[in-house]
């Protein structure tokens, strides 16, 4: 039986950048368990010498000729902004204040 | 004529017995009619569906030469932009969003002419399985109100089945088309990966994800799929190669001398009676259209439900962090002082959904070091034994097929509460996504337990979904003869007042 602590849910909140209530750590770390279990039955089988698939095409680089092309004015690139300034991304501060 | 088939009304504005606008207007009657209960809808923007109506009869009068689906109107699922209508994803996140640009499949349905009646309900950005983790409430399915009509696409679904509208577009990343048309009693197509562009198209998993097709009969189904499908220089993923003759195929339906394989293990335990009674009989209807049924097997299968659920998880958890507070969508938490990073955790927090935080954390877990190769990488490889499996099933029959669904519409609240009891509806579906190849929905049945619609799931080799279309064609044919009209003309009236 897999587990994982509420602790463990919280550092993987921290990670992803939720900032989740007490009650929902804990409700999260109570399901985890049983979702754990049912997907590690990947680990059933025995998989050496199998190659992995991370997409279903071979993926390449595609280059298009260096023209330029109509794309969205500032305005509206900011038109769904939370807010904005002089023509950019208004955001809450981002460097310390100590640095 | 709202229950007429797109084909029918199609035909009908061509010869000039109706027009865009009178169709636009009663579809919209509809939705002001039965919406309320079905709730299919996020956003209906009649104004904007009349004038695009108007446009399209306007260029009918002038003789302007225009495609089948010009003036047909459609149910569009919420996670597709499109310029200047809210788009949601089914989020909170996205509330109030209104995408600066169109996603390719919206700009090709405006070039078809197709009238957008409005954005749909939808679990949050496609996770899950019954429409209930929707930010917004659930819809409901017109067969059962009591019940869901599947997800994530459940609205688009919903709205072709009680008829709001005659065409829809979904999305199914593992199954999320074609388990709620099974759920409905209607068509739905998940084309081959790369067929539809994903240009415009929310991500939840960017190697699984695809735009498809609704409708209450193959043949319109087909016709839908071939105004969406394409090369798109927009989608590095993008097939660049002809569509193929999707329409063609649905008018053909001729299965004499085709193999059809029945995949071992996607029946038995875990799948209704009624389910697996459908089956049977919609397999020998297809023998005594003159098919060859063959036994095929796929032993990795037994393993592609735990390799979604970490798949699916790890590629949303890094597509989703987009969702930053920064650049558009919800900004909360902004006190004074409060950093960038905090006023994100505070964001996410009261922007997401239980479910998607659930796949975000999972996805993260399982791509954290230490665990990566033995979830992610473990997953990877299952990718890889199911893609094998397929390719040597395909050798041995054209198109493979299962039920879509182990069970019939689920009560509304019944599987809330249990993740793995939700995951389980998708067991079926979900091999078709981890290849990259194509799958069909198509009604074959009530079951006799619940008279709830069951559906037959078609399966074909990448680029071969003219095959979907042809052996669909086939059993609809054969068993809309039997019933006496579409499974369809069974479910409940609603109580419209037209």
């Amino acid at each position: 039986m897999s587990s994982l602590s509420r602790d463990e849910v919280a550092k993987l909140a921290a990670l992803a950048r939720i900032e989740m209530s007490e009650a929902e750590l804990v409700s999260l770390s109570s399901q985890f368990g049983s979702i754990l279990d049912a997907v590690a039955r990947v680990q059933e089988l025995n998989l050496d010498g199998v190659k992995a698939t991370s997409h279903p095409q071979p993926l390449e680089n595609i280059f298009r000729e260096d023209v330029v092309l109509p794309s969205l004015t500032p305005d509206q690139a900011l038109s769904g902004a939370p807010a904005q300034e002089d023509q950019r991304f208004r955001v809450p501060q981002i460097l310390g204040e100590a640095e | 004529m709202i229950k007429n088939t797109a084909a029918q009304m199609s035909s009908a504005l061509e010869k000039g017995e109706t027009t865009s606008v009178e169709l636009t207007k009663i579809h919209l009657d509809r939705i002001a009619d039965v919406d309320q209960k079905v709730k299919a809808f996020l956003h209906v923007d009649g104004e904007s569906a009349l004038k695009q109506a108007a446009a399209v009869d306007a260029d009918r009068a002038s003789g302007k030469k225009l495609g089948p689906l010009a003036g047909i109107p459609l149910a569009l699922k919420d996670v597709l932009a499109q310029e200047g209508v809210p788009t949601t994803a089914g989020s909170k996140i996205l509330q109030g969003w209104k995408p600066p640009y169109d996603s390719t499949v919206v700009a090709k349905l405006k070039a078809a002419g197709v009238v957008i009646l409005g954005k749909t309900n939808m679990d949050e950005f496609a996770m899950g399985s019954s429409t209930e983790n929707s930010g917004y409430g659930p819809t409901f399915n017109p067969w059962d109100l009591t019940r869901t009509p599947g997800g994530s696409s459940g609205g688009s679904a919903a709205a072709v089945s009680a008829f709001e509208a005659p065409l829809a577009i979904g999305s199914d990343t593992g199954g999320s088309i074609r388990q709620p048309a099974a759920l409905t009693g209607i068509v739905g197509v998940r084309p081959t990966y790369g067929a539809v562009s994903r240009y415009g198209l929310i991500a939840y998993s960017s190697s699984l994800d695809q735009a498809g097709p609704f409708g209450r009969t193959v043949l319109d189904t087909a016709m839908l799929h071939a105004v969406i499908a394409g090369h798109d220089p927009k989608d590095a993923t993008s097939i660049n190669a002809p569509v193929p003759a999707v329409v063609a195929a649905a008018k053909s339906g001729d299965v004499k001398g085709l193999k059809i394989g029945v995949i071992k293990q996607l029946q038995g335990d875990g799948y209704q009676t009624g389910v697996q009674a459908r089956f049977s009989e919609s397999l020998d209807i297809l023998a005594s259209l003159g098919a060859q049924i063959v036994q095929v097997d796929c032993p990795s299968f037994e393993y592609a439900l735990a390799a979604y659920y970490l798949i699916a998880p790890s590629e949303c958890s890094s597509n989703l962090a987009r969702f930053d507070a920064m650049r558009y969508g919800l900004r909360t938490g902004e006190v004074d002082g409060a950093s960038a990073e905090t006023v994100m955790n505070a964001t996410r927090e009261a922007g997401f959904g239980r479910e998607v935080k659930r796949r975000i954390i999972l996805g993260t877990y399982a791509l954290s070091s230490g665990y990566y190769d033995a979830y992610y990488g473990s997953a990877q490889k299952i990718r890889t034994l199911i893609i094998e499996d397929y390719k040597k099933a395909f050798t041995q029959a054209d198109v493979l097929v299962s039920p879509t669904s182990p069970i019939t519409a689920f009560k509304i609240g019944e599987k809330s509460e249990d993740p793995i009891a939700m995951y389980l509806a998708d067991v079926a579906t979900i091999p078709v996504n981890l290849a990259g190849i194509c799958g069909m929905s198509l009604p074959a049945g009530l079951a006799d337990e619940d008279n709830l619609p069951v559906g037959f799931q078609i399966m074909a080799p990448a680029m071969q979904d003219q095959r979907l279309y042809q052996v669909g064609a086939a059993l609809e044919a054969a068993l809309v003869s039997k019933w006496g009209g579409h499974l369809i003309s069974k479910a409940p009236a609603l109580g419209g007042a037209r």
